[in-house]
């Protein structure tokens, strides 16, 4: 589609054009960290970031989020009465996504709604009604390998717009219709800007050195990748925490549980993680995953062969680094997933 | 001695202990793939404790991996692993025999959230440390930090940097302290009333994500089943809500009362910078008040929170 520009002394103009209808969001320093905030005007936004710590897959599929409430009084001539959880009151954008992020709305698109009955209605309520407008990245972190996993720092998957930064403005890429109806007002790009904007795509595709190989994690045959020997190492520090999962863009493991008190309660869905021996665990005191080993395989395994082979070559993994970051003890997936490909 | 020949000196050692079969494992550190984040490392052979390397950023507690761990094992242990390794033989946990310790004097550890912070929105791609300073190098930028102003506060207060057990003590004994007074630093919440406390510690645990790291991380949290993971019944729930981020921080400091050497690895492990310390310090400031007693000083000491005596101070039981 076509390509916009966004002056830079419009940017609160463009924002406040957003917000008339909706909520937005947007990277912002939140007591001391790079975090999500609601902004109210540009200058809340930050623009000079490398990305937020948590990923902002909270916004479509939230760690604790209420999916019913119900009532079971006993005299009641109704019976179980199931009450449905309002909507989001007003739709909302989220401003400067990362493209890794964006990226990962679709991977986990593939998963929460695949067919009619696999459609998970509280993920994709908030997906439509959600604007999403990505920031390219001009300087990727030393950490990031999104051009290793069917990503990159100008990606545009996930995204209605893409926001290149040219300096003094930016060039909106317009990405489907939802996209064209957010910049109808915006004047059209110059052949130069557009070309400008690939030749920033080259350079940060060239910054990112840190790449991870996959060839033969994609030919090799599930046991063999799973029987090898490496994993014996790798799960030696593993602390079993569930840090890798809760910041990783596209780990959407979740456990559901009723909250009851006397004769209502609630319906809650809460993030889960594979890391932990409790998710597998069976009520007849089996655990199909009962050691440590088991555990850090499946995540490793999960993102980068079972996806792959399930939902027809995509990646469960965007290449963000936030676990190369915050793993407490520095289990890098570039090596782990290197290893494999070993 | 400097931290590159400390690691030299552990590297031999390990080297020794493993060539002559004296232990099947050196747990140790090794050079992590981002700044600021060595990591614990397993070497099994002397080409293996090549890898074993020693800085100012070890700041994950190996007496973890001793717990239950069969075989012999050497650790390298500086003043709070060492005194965890005592905790965990007091507690049954490690058998000593099976313990070979190489001692450390810990020069005090780096808080990479700190240093973050003198460098906000920037990379850091590398730090060096050279002396009392490290050189924090980014794209486009070399800077010298001063040490003293970027080290974890727990190594700051901390009262006992030697290794209270050790078998081989690598670079010899250093100061043992960096004078902070950890009573001062615990003291803030001594001044609060109970609605102001509160207060405190909700904003102190707001940005919980209940990974556990914390737990993990510690040597301490070694039950076979935590009691926020039971099930039958499920004591504590699983939400983000108050009670229960709030249930899990306040029962697990309470479970650690009185065993807890203030290592600091619960808070270098938390993806959201959380102050955990808050909580414990002032725990184990009411039982250094009460009992008199540190964890982890000597092996055959046993946690105040384990044992009954007749002349136990009671005015505080109310």
């Amino acid at each position: 589609m076509s390509s916009k520009i966004l002056s830079k002394d419009k940017l609160d103009a463009f924002l406040q054009g957003l917000k008339g209808a909706r909520d937005v969001f947007a990277p912002a320093m939140v007591e001391g960290k790079v975090g999500w905030a609601a902004v109210e005007q540009a200058s809340d936004m930050l623009t000079e970031f490398s990305n937020t710590e948590m990923s902002p897959k909270d916004f479509f599929f939230p760690q604790t989020e209420c999916m019913m409430r119900f009532k079971n009084a006993s005299g009641d001539p109704e019976g179980m009465i199931m009450m449905a959880e309002p909507a989001l009151a007003r739709p909302r954008a989220l401003m400067n996504i990362r493209p890794c992020d964006a990226k990962a709305f679709q991977v986990l698109d593939l998963i929460f709604v695949q067919d009619e009955m696999t459609n998970d209605l509280y993920w994709r309520d908030k997906r439509e009604r959600t604007a999403c407008i990505g920031l390219a990245c001009n300087d990727p972190c030393p950490t990031c390998f999104c051009t290793s996993v069917n990503c990159g720092p100008h990606h545009e998957a996930g995204l209605d717009l893409l926001l290149v930064d040219l300096g003094d403005k930016y060039l909106v890429k317009v990405l489907n219709d939802k996209g064209a109806e957010l910049a109808k007002d915006l004047p059209a790009a110059a052949a130069g800007d557009e070309a400008k904007a690939a030749e920033l795509k080259i350079a940060a595709e060239a910054k990112i050195t840190g790449g991870v190989s996959m060839d033969q994690v994609k030919s090799r045959e599930v046991m063999e990748l799973y029987e090898a020997g490496h994993w014996d190492r790798v799960q030696e520090s593993c602390l079993n925490c569930g840090t890798c999962t809760f910041c990783c863009p596209t780990c959407h493991c979740f456990d559901i549980q009723d909250e009851v008190q006397g004769e209502s309660g609630r319906r809650v869905r809460n993030w889960d993680t594979c890391m932990s021996w409790l998710f597998t665990m069976h009520g007849t005191g089996h655990n199909p995953r009962g050691t440590k080993k088991d555990r850090v395989r499946q995540r490793f395994m999960h993102k980068f062969k079972y996806i792959p082979v399930k939902r027809g070559g995509e990646i469960g993994c965007v290449g963000c680094g936030r676990c190369v970051q915050l793993c407490p003890v520095n289990i890098d997936v570039r090596r782990v997933v290197n290893d494999m490909n070993a | 001695m400097d931290n590159a020949a400390i690691a030299k000196g552990i590297r031999e050692a390990a080297k020794k202990l493993l060539g002559e079969g004296k232990v099947d494992v050196v747990i140790g550190y090794a050079k992590g793939t981002v700044p600021m984040r060595d990591y614990p490392y397993f070497a099994y052979t002397p080409e293996e404790a090549e890898n074993l390397t020693w800085s100012g950023f070890c700041c994950n507690n190996l007496a973890l991996y001793a717990i239950r761990r069969p075989g012999r094992m050497a650790v390298v242990a500086q003043g709070c692993v060492s005194r965890n390794l005592v905790g965990l033989v007091n507690e049954n946990q490690v058998k000593r025999e099976n313990l070979y310790v190489i001692g450390v004097n810990s020069p005090g550890m780096v808080d990479r959230r700190k240093v973050q912070a003198l460098f906000p929105g920037q990379t850091i791609t590398e730090v060096e440390e050279v002396g009392d300073e490290l050189i924090v190098k980014g794209v486009g930028f070399a800077e010298k930090v001063a040490r003293k102003k970027v080290m974890r506060q727990n190594c700051y207060t901390c009262v006992q940097r030697n290794p209270v057990i050790s078998d081989e003590l690598i670079g010899g004994e250093g100061p043992a302290s960096h004078g902070g007074n950890l009573d001062k630093v615990a003291a803030p919440w001594e001044k609060l009333g109970s609605s102001e406390r509160w207060a405190e510690f909700q904003e102190s645990f707001k940005d919980c994500i209940r990974c556990y790291a914390c737990r993990d991380a510690c040597p301490l949290c070694y039950c076979h089943v935590c009691f926020v993971d039971e099930s039958q019944p499920q004591w504590c729930g699983k939400t983000q809500d108050e009670a229960d981020v709030a249930t899990f921080h306040l029962l697990r400091a309470f479970h650690c009362a009185g065993r807890c050497t203030d290592c600091g690895a619960c808070e270098s492990a938390c993806p959201a910078g959380i102050k955990m310390r808050r909580l414990t310090m002032k725990i184990e400031k009411d039982i250094r008040d009460l009992y008199g007693y540190q964890p982890g000083m000597a092996i055959g000491a046993q946690p105040p929170m384990t044992l009954f005596k007749p002349n136990d101070p009671q005015d505080f039981i109310k």
